[in-house]
């Protein structure tokens, strides 16, 4: 049999906003050794006390199927959303960037920060911290065109995402 | 509208006989004593005091699996309490049976702070439930406990737990009855009937079929037992179950085909391999059943009836997934094969039956008989003949050689009269189950199929049989091995008998009567009948003691990491065994 493909997929999960809710989703992954690659939550809606959480995963065709399978049985998971695979969806993460250099470099790493529309949010004689949202993608372009020029520090959110159009979950 | 005050511990009872619970198993502690103390002044609910919480749970799995749709109540106190209860709820779980299980936990503001008997009950059970709660708030318990209910008994059936501080139990709320609430898990039951259409028109085309029935069809009820019954038989087609499916389709009937997997029928095994057609219904494709997976059923269509959709496409991809109850599908797919003029394709089905009634002929469950030593095939043949006729007759086992000789030799023509521990495989598990079941059906013959290793693990609860004057009859079939053990050990590992002889047995005629209850012995096959017709004609808890072979192996078997047409008929039928890298890959499979 063919190796089968990894696929990369992006869930919304809609939840009671309950105690040991992220334990079960959390658990449901460690028991069956499937992998988180990031992970969000925070409550989306106050007066139905529901969470969003935006999970990335990976795995095959089959093992994504079973984790959709799987979240949607637990008795708290009001939806399960994949937003990779139900069309086109916008995803962001923000990212806190320490960047500390000597001074002949700061030029550059501003430089860098403006053509990737970062904020500085704090500065120092030798640092600077720097917030950016953007894809994942950007975001680790980002953190490597910096590597080069200093000591880095990097704080990300995982990212959060809706899908495009109309539509809701 | 407003409810009735009272005591949390109150409601406790209050929504236990409001959902229909008429029965409890349980043992009590500090973080449970006002629940006890309520239950001391009303009668609406008995308790039934077990000696072990391992044993409550299980006792509350035999009530519920006897009574098709009953769900198992069990109350234990907190910390040790709760952690003898997990075996069962993990059991449970595995085998998706509704229960329902109150642990006490420390008073609120004494969580999380090491208090005495305390334990993170909701933390250690969340991956052995089906979903679990922790009540803070006394307003919060009625609606907590109806809603715990509705989860157990809703879709995939499974235990549910609600862990209870001490002194929510004290508190003063109100209570209100489930008719008050409605409850936002709401799984899939009915199917879509486009795929049911589908399905039925590939069974009218194929040549080759096989239904494949499990647990899910038990799970289902009866009137799904007796639909997927009359489905088989208007299709003419050959059926095959599970271990947990035992029942559901009448073992007496010629369309049956014995049970499949590791240690099932050599017709049933080379059957799946061979079909073109496989239906499978409630049933989740275990690897007891499929073997090697890569090598499982490789030249059918598959379709797979099914109330969870994450059993589906688990372990063996599938063409045609349909998610439902099991009994709406099969009533949706006798409807469809009626009224669309379908018929039974008996000229296409012809050869396959012949080819089925040639691996019939081989005969798979033979064996040799070494008068005057009995043979444990031969002990449950006389027990067989000893309950013919007879259909109140409930049979538990525990885990081994015994259950898998269990399911070969005694016949099943009705659901939930079969309950053995299919997924955990628990030693220990038959006893309690018996009890339970017995307190369901008080006047049946309940029988614990055990091995001598296995029954020790709860023998305990011997003393609550004779408690309660449960006539539960234990048929130890005593070979001095673990023998499941004892056979992997000889297969696999060379002979060498590492730690499976137990040396030191007690004499369990003795172990009977020190509990109260009466013990029988046989030694020879000229013993067995008249021991077995004492078992059954002696008044309260009996334990049959039958010698048998030693040695003896469990056959036909599929050795791990085989494929269904690599079964071993016998131990020297080592011909059409895999080759030594399948044997190896096999042996780091459990
Ligand atoms: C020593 C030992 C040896 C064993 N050897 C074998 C063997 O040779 N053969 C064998 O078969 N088993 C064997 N077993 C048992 C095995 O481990 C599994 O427990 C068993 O095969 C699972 O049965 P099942 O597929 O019917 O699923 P179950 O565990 O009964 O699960 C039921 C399935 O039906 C679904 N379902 C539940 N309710 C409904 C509903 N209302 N409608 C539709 N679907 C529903 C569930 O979602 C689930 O997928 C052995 C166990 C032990 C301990
Ligand atoms: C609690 C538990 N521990 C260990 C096992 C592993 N195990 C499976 S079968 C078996 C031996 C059972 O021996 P016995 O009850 O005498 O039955 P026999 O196989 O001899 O019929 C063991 C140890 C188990 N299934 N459950």
């Amino acid at each position: 049999m063919p190796e089968a493909a990894i696929e990369r997929h992006t869930l919304a999960v809609l939840v009671v906003n309950e105690p040991g809710v992220l334990a079960r989703v959390i658990g449901l992954f460690s028991g069956r050794g499937y992998n988180i690659e990031s992970l969000t939550v925070a409550e989306v809606e106050r007066d139905k006390a529901l969470s969003r959480i935006t999970l990335v995963t990976s795995g095959t065709r089959m093992i994504i199927d079973q984790i959709k399978a799987q979240l949607e049985r637990l008795v708290p998971i009001h939806r399960v959303r994949d937003l990779t695979e139900e069309g086109p969806f916008v995803g962001r993460e923000l990212a806190l960037v320490k960047v500390v250099s000597e001074n002949g470099k700061r030029a550059e790493v501003l430089r860098i920060a403006e053509s990737f529309g970062a904020r500085i949010i704090d500065s120092s004689e030798s640092s600077f911290v720097f917030e950016v949202t953007d894809t994942t993608e950007k975001v680790d372009q980002f953190l490597s065109m910096l590597a080069g020029l200093g000591r880095l520090e990097v704080a990300r959110t995982g990212i959060v995402a809706l899908s495009r159009g109309p539509e809701s979950i | 509208m407003s409810g009735r005050q009272m005591s949390g511990a109150e409601m406790v009872l209050a929504a236990l006989a409001d959902n229909g619970v008429d029965t409890i198993f349980g043992y009590p502690g500090g973080a449970v004593l006002p629940i006890y103390d309520a239950m001391f002044k009303q009668t609406l609910v008995r308790h039934v005091l077990v000696r072990q919480e391992g044993g409550a749970v299980h006792a509350a799995e035999g009530y519920a699996r006897s009574t098709a749709g009953k769900v198992g109540c069990v109350l234990v106190t907190s910390g040790p309490g709760a952690t003898n209860a997990v075996t069962g709820l993990l059991d449970a779980q595995m085998d998706s049976i509704p229960l329902i299980c109150i642990t006490g936990q420390v008073p609120t503001h004494l969580i999380g702070n090491d208090a005495f008997q305390e334990a993170d009950t909701t933390g250690i059970t969340r991956p052995c439930t089906k979903h679990n709660y922790l009540v803070k708030d006394v307003n919060k318990l009625a609606e907590t406990i109806h809603e715990a209910f509705h989860v157990a008994r809703s879709g995939r059936p499974g235990p549910v737990l609600i862990d209870l501080p001490k002194d929510v139990q004290f508190a003063t709320g109100e209570y209100r009855p489930p008719e008050d609430f409605t409850f936002t898990y709401n799984p899939p039951f009915e199917p879509d009937q486009a795929a049911v259409e589908r399905a039925v028109e590939m069974i009218a085309k194929a040549e080759r079929p096989l239904f494949y029935t499990g647990g899910g069809v038990i799970n289902a009820g009866p009137a799904a037992a007796a639909t997927l019954t009359e489905l088989v038989r208007l299709t003419g087609i050959p059926c095959t179950s599970t271990l947990m499916g035992l029942g559901a389709f009448p073992a007496s009937d010629r369309q049956f085909l014995g049970m499949l997997g590791m240690h099932g029928s050599y017709e049933a095994n080379l059957a799946t391999h061979g079909c073109d057609l496989l239906i499978c219904v409630g049933a989740r494709f275990d690897d007891r059943v499929t073997g090697k997976v890569s090598a499982f059923s490789p030249g059918s269509k598959k379709i797979h009836i099914d109330i969870d959709a994450s059993s589906i496409n688990k372990n063996v991809r599938v063409d045609l997934p349909v998610v439902g109850d099991a009994g709406r599908v099969l009533e949706a797919m006798l409807r469809i094969w009626k009224s669309r003029g379908f018929q039974a394709n008996a000229e296409a089905m012809a050869p396959w039956w012949a080819q089925i009634e040639a691996w019939r002929a081989v005969d798979c469950f033979a064996y040799r008989r070494a008068d005057p030593v009995i043979k444990p095939q031969y002990a449950l043949e006389r027990l067989r003949a000893a309950l013919k006729g007879r259909d109140d007759v409930y049979i538990t086992t525990e885990v081994g050689q015994h259950q898998m000789w269990a399911a070969q030799f005694l016949p099943f023509d009705k659901p939930n009269h079969w309950m053995t521990s299919g997924g955990l495989g628990t030693m220990g598990y038959g006893l309690p189950a018996a009890i339970g079941t017995q307190m369901a059906h008080p006047g049946a013959v309940v029988i614990d199929v055990a091995g001598e290793a296995s029954i020790l693990m709860n023998i305990q609860e011997m003393s609550t049989a004779v408690q309660y004057r449960l006539p539960v009859k234990i048929f130890i079939m005593n070979n001095k091995w673990m023998g499941m053990v004892r056979q992997w050990q000889e297969l696999l590992h060379g002979g060498r008998f590492s730690e499976s002889y137990t040396a030191a047995l007690p004499d369990f005629v003795k172990l009977a009567e020190a509990f109260g209850a009466t013990g029988v012995r046989a030694e020879t096959v000229d013993d067995l009948d008249s021991a077995i017709a004492r078992m059954l004609s002696t008044p309260g808890p009996v334990i049959l003691d039958v010698l048998v072979d030693e040695t003896e192996m469990c056959f036909p078997m599929i050795p791990g990491g085989a494929a269904h047409n690599e079964i071993m008929l016998g131990p020297n039928d080592r011909g059409q065994q895999a080759d030594a890298a399948t044997r190896e890959e096999g042996m780091v499979l459990v």
